[in-house]
């Protein structure tokens, strides 16, 4: 098994606050990890960690390794945003650009100096579940897709940058049952060409994507191990008063 | 290499952001210093003690007097009568709005009351001049209505919107729980309002007021136009009187730059410039109290 | 008795706040009234495309009417870029320290200073100190400045309701903050910003205190444009022709009518600013 994305000792710190403690955490290549924890607990801060999100708010603090294959994602001469092209994101709540569906695609390939033809966003949308239902509207405003059709535009966005990771943030938390099977179905899909790490909330739903499942309480990791295993045989007492839905 | 450009570009604009960020600063500064600048030469030539007690502005005099003192005097009397006007209208006004009006006539007084603000104040004062002076002239007997009261009425009207809308504000962000309290207790809609939700408010109704009293002193054009002009004391509304704005727009027109009569305007500039700044400090200190409490 | 009075107390009360309203009302009816009834019937293609003729006792406001647009889109020009790039700072960039708060507060009490000190502000500054004379480049720059603080204040509002999530979907996928901001949060903004911009380019539309030192002139025979010129404006022309003129009950008419013009101008933008808000509302549901 490749491990493409790893941190090591990993500790962030928000102003005073300590929000991961000692993490450390492989995600292997092509298959789907989720991070699971009550709220608060760092689950979203450690995926963050991976595409630099906190770059931007003064009062983060990183310490650790954090790589990805071989290359320090923090290390001074590469540039961010040759990161965040790697690894790619999406987030909570779709949040497509205020532009066409065509130019959501389009934006990240044009910023960053990647030729693009009309083919190659077909591609994107189809890997994204999306072409057939906007293939006739690839003029529209994104905002008027529906909020499952957004997320999935979102992430064909994310996969046209050809990224090697795709960091989830609960992806599904917005959407009804319906958008969040078809985008279950669609990880299933992209593992085979992507690591995937995905943040929920929802128990049913780390067992029907994840093959990895990390649960993380108070900003440490406390258990993690095969899907299966920690949901059937938890070790950790925590982990199992929070998958047998004790708290949360 | 086009990363490097594009990581330029991205420094030199989080520098020029910055840099209007801080010529904000330094365009307050500015105005302060070039009011203070001026308002020191003239200093040097007249005693502020003069200035702040001679009971006579008259610099086109043999020997010219430069006493403030009927000059704020008249300000404060025009702003007072506009405030005694426009505070009950006000609080009125925004009670009716966020209390009684239904959602239907709110949605046709709130656009009215911002109609209101958008009147041109040059407009208000060819009003003063061409219908409240003759009613006023008709109604008290004088020869014309160019005075304290006509100015007090039309900056009232200008004060409105200001004292509605923030007024309204405050009203409204009062929460639900605080009124269905009082109803609890056997209160009236009426006696809820009065002793429950307008006390409640009432950091914000101050600011309110007293934001709406900044905008009554510094206003220029309605006094201008409406108050007569005759640099005097003034014993009650009926007397004509010239404000502070009043005095600038009208003298700095005719004085001749860098002369004694032209410094002197800034140096009443830099009182006004004080007394808005007051009102306004104080208004904010009320909204912010008010925030605290009922955080919006 | 008793029960009776109980019963009416209400209508009274009722009536206390209705009244009120009533009277705010009314004075604008009135104002609106008196000047639509008595500018109408100088109103006519003639009266807004003719230049004053004949002591500005005939003829019409064409020149103003330049002069008030011209000044606008100077003051636009002046302010517009300005304080969107300073509101962009505060809301995107500034860490909350003193300096910040600082300059948020020098806003608040710069929209707070009196017009008329803008006024002396451009007479010392642009007319003396930079030598650019009393002209529409004075008077443009010296309004510039007093919508300043407007602008600030609405973009930064504007910004505010943007979510974070939008700005980090650029970052994701590898965008500077700088292209962020260009390509996705300002597009996103730009009806609150433009809704902003008009209100406060209206009411600066309406201003005479701080032209009258920097640049308004009572009356010039041609609307040439030049930036170095004096210029007319509506409402310093109404202002004029309402104390200043030699024959003030002659032109009353003619102040009406300028009154009038003046109104539907900065209504006009009132509305073009709803509309956009209005419009922006719907598109958000």
């Amino acid at each position: 098994m490749i491990n493409n994305l790893s941190a090591k000792n990993l500790n962030v710190w928000f102003g005073e606050k300590h929000v991961l403690k000692n993490v450390d955490v492989e995600f292997p290549k092509n298959q789907v990890t989720a991070l699971i924890g009550p709220s608060g607990c760092g689950k979203s801060t450690l995926l963050r960690s991976f595409n630099r999100m906190h770059d931007l708010s003064p009062d983060a603090k990183i310490e650790g390794t954090l790589t990805i294959d071989d290359l320090n994602l923090y290390q001074k001469d590469i540039p961010v945003t040759d990161i965040r092209k790697r690894i790619g994101m999406v987030f909570q709540k779709a949040n497509p650009f205020p532009k066409s569906i065509q130019e959501n695609i389009a934006y990240g390939l044009r910023i960053n100096n990647l030729s693009y033809n009309q083919s190659y966003i077909q591609k994107a949308l189809e890997e994204a579940f999306l072409w057939d239902e906007v293939k006739n509207d690839l003029k529209m405003p994104a905002t008027r897709l529906s909020g499952g059709q957004q997320q999935r535009l979102c992430i064909a966005r994310a996969v046209a940058l050809r990224p090697e990771v795709i960091l989830m943030d609960e992806p599904c938390s917005a959407l009804d049952p319906v958008s969040t099977l078809k985008i279950e179905e669609l990880i299933h899909k992209l593992k085979e060409k992507y690591t995937i790490v995905i943040v929920t909330h929802n128990m049913q739903q780390a067992q029907r994507v994840a093959d990895k499942t990390i649960f993380m309480y108070l900003g440490e990791v406390k258990e993690e191990g095969k899907t299966y295993d920690i949901f059937n045989n938890p070790v950790n007492e925590i982990t199992k008063n929070y998958i047998s839905g004790h708290f949360g | 290499m086009q990363y490097k450009k594009r990581i330029f570009i991205d420094t030199v604009a989080k520098h020029t952001f910055k840099l209007t960020g801080y010529l904000v600063l330094a365009l307050l500064g500015g105005i302060f210093g070039m009011l203070l600048y001026n308002a020191i030469s003239f200093f040097a030539e007249v005693r502020p003690i003069d200035f702040l007690t001679d009971r006579e502005w008259n610099p086109t005099a043999n020997e010219p007097i430069y006493g403030i003192l009927p000059l704020i005097i008249s300000t404060s009397l025009v702003s007072f009568g506009a405030m005694l006007i426009a505070i009950p209208l006000g609080i009125g006004t925004a009670a009716f709005i966020s209390e009684y009006a239904s959602p239907r006539l709110k949605n046709i007084l709130k656009p009215l009351v911002e109609m209101l603000a958008a009147i041109p104040s040059v407009v208000i004062g060819f009003l003063g001049i061409v219908l409240v002076g003759p009613q006023i002239a008709e109604f008290a007997n004088l020869p014309n209505g160019l005075n304290a009261l006509n100015g007090s009425i039309l900056l009232a009207i200008m004060a409105l919107p200001t004292i509605i809308t923030i007024s309204e504000d405050a009203i409204h962000s009062i929460p639900k729980t605080y009124r269905e309290a009082s109803y609890a207790l056997g209160a009236s809609k009426w006696q809820t309002l009065l002793k429950v939700t307008i006390p409640a408010a009432a950091p914000g109704i101050i600011a309110a007021v007293m934001l709406g009293l900044g905008r009554a002193i510094g206003e220029t054009m309605t006094v201008l136009m409406a108050t007569g002009n005759a640099s005097l004391f003034p014993s009650d509304f009926f007397d004509s009187v010239k404000t502070i704005t009043a005095t600038i727009a009208i003298e700095m027109g005719e004085v001749p730059y860098q002369t004694t009569h032209y410094f002197a305007l800034f140096a009443i500039a830099i009182v006004l410039f004080f007394m808005t700044l007051i009102a306004n400090l104080i208004g904010e200190y009320f909204i912010n109290r008010f925030r605290k409490y009922h955080a919006a | 008795m008793q029960l009776k009075f109980k019963k009416l107390t209400p209508i009274v009360e009722w009536g206390t706040l209705l009244l009120t309203t009533g009277l705010v009302c009314f004075f604008l009816f009135v104002i609106l009234y008196d000047i639509i009834t008595k500018g109408w019937s100088v109103l006519s293609w003639e009266f807004i495309s003719k230049l004053p003729t004949q002591g500005m006792t005939k003829g019409g406001v064409l020149s103003p009417i330049i002069g008030t647009v011209l000044l606008t889109l100077l003051t636009a020009v002046f302010s517009i870029p300005f304080g969107i790039c300073c509101a962009i700072y505060l809301n995107e960039y500034a860490q909350n320290n003193w300096l910040t708060r600082t300059i948020r507060a020098s806003i608040r009490n710069l929209s707070g200073v009196p017009s008329i000190i803008y006024g002396l502000f451009g007479l010392a500054l642009f007319v003396q100190a930079m030598s650019l004379g009393t002209s529409i480049l004075s008077a443009g720059l010296t309004l510039g400045l007093l919508s300043l603080p407007y602008i600030i204040t609405t973009t930064e509002e504007a910004l505010l309701r943007i979510p974070a999530s939008t700005r980090e979907a650029a970052l994701a996928v590898g965008a500077t903050k700088f292209e962020s901001i260009k390509d996705v949060v300002l597009p996103s903004a730009l009806p609150g910003i433009l809704t902003g911009v008009v209100l406060t380019l209206s009411r600066a539309a309406g201003e005479t205190a701080p032209i009258l030192f920097t640049g308004a002139a009572f009356y010039i025979n041609s609307a040439s444009g030049a930036m170095n010129q004096e210029f007319m404006a509506l409402p310093y022309h109404l202002y004029m022709l309402s104390t200043q003129h030699q024959s003030i009950e002659e032109v009353r008419p003619i102040a009406y009518g300028t009154a009038l013009v003046l109104i539907i101008v900065v209504f006009l933008m009132n509305l073009t600013a709803f509309y956009i808000r209005y419009k922006y509302r719907k598109n958000d549901q």
